[in-house]
């Protein structure tokens, strides 16, 4: 890639730093030149956050509709998986699980609703009372 | 606490681990050090895809060796010592090191989470644990930081970096901390040593690891993979697989084209040290590889973007660029496996 070919697009990278990326400067030598965005990886970033946002609506849902406790939908909120939550919770993903079914959370002990209203950065009471 | 430790500057980098080991270098004297050097001799260079596994739900690859090789394998190349600590889950250990560290003046990689990292845009922050920046000083219970990627200097309150140093989940940086120590000067011999060692390591990860998922195999497996995903996962999904495949490769920290122009930067650098030409030659054959990846990237794009060009047609033609992108590196690596030094 040449120096003058690197895109200056616009990027939600532009409140923190430009990317420094290599480049070919006129005489084919290797230089570094920074960059502002790229159109390409933006469409690739803002999907994944369309994608992310359905997965946490469909959540919402799901605990509204009494299927799910809200470990789950602040699991997704939080963009964390099975390793993650597990990993900020000490809890074994089979655990987990099951904490993620609406009656188990019911008679979840407030210790234990402690370590994952932490874990999600929310008050216990936020945790306890999310309806959907 | 003030303090700014004198000498120390600001280096930015394509990629974080390459940063950190470059500035902490020249910060000890190592003035040659730059970031190609360092990710050439650090052998960064790598392709792995991981099949089953499915990260931030997309495919797992990866374009690079494993976090913290990098800086370990140049420094052992050069002969510097390398302290690193790992706290487990004590905080204030973690904490009081840090602290102990800058008041004796020595600047410290810190690995870190970027999920909580506040000057990240928000849009960035995903369960990421193997970022690196620098503790250059403390301004009242602010830490001075260097983040490799970034243009200018930053900071991070005391909350936010224990924060960051204690993120959980895979690759949980534990608090560690790692600096250079005893650094002595370092001869044109052993700077040439390390290239080529660098080199020859770079061509059998790539060649010669066992399996058809990694090195150059690994593109032709993900190739293989591309041809099945439009009728495996539909056409939505199989563009966001897609995507993520763009932003592994081309997001910030990559120098772009999935550090092959970076890598092709460090051949050109090396020829400054060994002045065979066909380092020139095979840096150019790098340069084309890594435009061919951003061809690709451009044509997923066209997948992902639109809902137009999203037909299997269009699958082959990012498969087939992957192909002849694996044609291409293989090449290379041969060239440099062979070359006598």
């Amino acid at each position: 890639m040449k120096k003058e070919e690197l895109p200056q697009d616009d990027s939600a990278l532009k409140v923190m730093t430009r990317e420094l990326c290599y480049v070919k400067d006129n005489d084919g030598k290797y230089t570094t030149g920074l960059s502002t965005g790229w159109d390409v990886k933006k469409q690739a970033l803002d999907n994944a956050w369309e994608e992310i946002n359905e997965r946490v609506e469909e959540a919402k849902k799901a605990v509204k509709n009494g299927e799910k406790s809200p470990i789950y939908y602040f699991m997704e909120l939080r963009l964390m998986d099975m390793p993650v939550l597990s990993g900020y919770t000490g809890f074994w993903s089979f655990n987990i699980k099951r904490h993620m079914k609406p009656d188990v959370f019911k008679g979840l002990s407030d210790k234990k609703l402690a370590i994952y209203a932490k874990a999600f950065d929310i008050s216990v009471d936020e945790l306890k009372n999310f309806k959907g | 606490m003030n303090k700014e430790i004198s000498g120390f500057k600001h280096i930015q980098a394509a990629h974080c681990e390459n940063g950190a080991t470059t500035s902490l270098l020249r910060y000890h004297g190592l003035d040659f050090m730059t970031e190609p050097l360092a990710f050439g001799m650090g052998s960064g260079i790598f392709y792995i895809h991981i099949p089953i596994l499915s990260i931030n739900n997309g495919p797992a690859i990866s374009y690079r060796s494993m976090p913290g090789w990098i800086f370990s394998r140049t420094c052992k190349s050069l002969g510097v010592k390398v302290v690193r600590k790992k706290f487990g889950n004590n905080e204030k250990a973690a904490h009081d090191f840090l602290n102990k560290k800058i008041v004796e003046g020595v600047p410290v990689g810190c690995q870190v989470g970027v999920f909580n990292l506040p000057y990240f845009p928000p849009e960035y922050r995903f369960h990421f644990n193997a970022h690196n920046l620098i503790v250059y000083g403390k301004q009242g219970s602010d830490y001075l930081v260097s983040d490799p990627v970034m243009e200018t200097v930053t900071k991070l309150s005391e909350e936010d970096m224990i924060k960051v140093r204690f993120a959980k989940g895979p690759l949980a940086p534990k608090g560690h901390v790692y600096f250079p120590e005893n650094v002595h000067k370092v001869d044109n011999e052993t700077i040439k040593k390390g290239i080529i060692k660098g080199i020859k390591r770079s061509a059998r990860d790539m060649l010669h690891v066992p399996g058809n998922i990694a090195g150059v195999d690994g593109i032709k497996y993900t190739s293989k993979q591309i041809r099945k995903w439009r009728d495996k996962l539909g056409p939505r999904k199989a563009g966001l697989y897609l995507g993520q495949i763009v932003r592994m490769q081309e997001e910030i920290g990559t120098g772009g084209g999935g550090f092959r122009f970076l890598f092709a930067a460090f051949l050109e650098q090396a020829y400054g040290y060994i002045p065979n030409e066909q380092l020139l030659a095979v840096s150019e054959d790098f340069t084309k590889a890594g435009d061919l990846w951003r061809e690709s990237a451009v044509q997923m794009g066209r997948i992902y973007k639109g809902r137009i060009n999203n037909e299997q047609k269009d699958f082959e033609v990012c498969a087939d660029l992957l192909l002849e992108i694996a044609d291409i590196e293989k090449q290379g690596f041969l060239k440099l496996k062979k070359m006598k030094f």
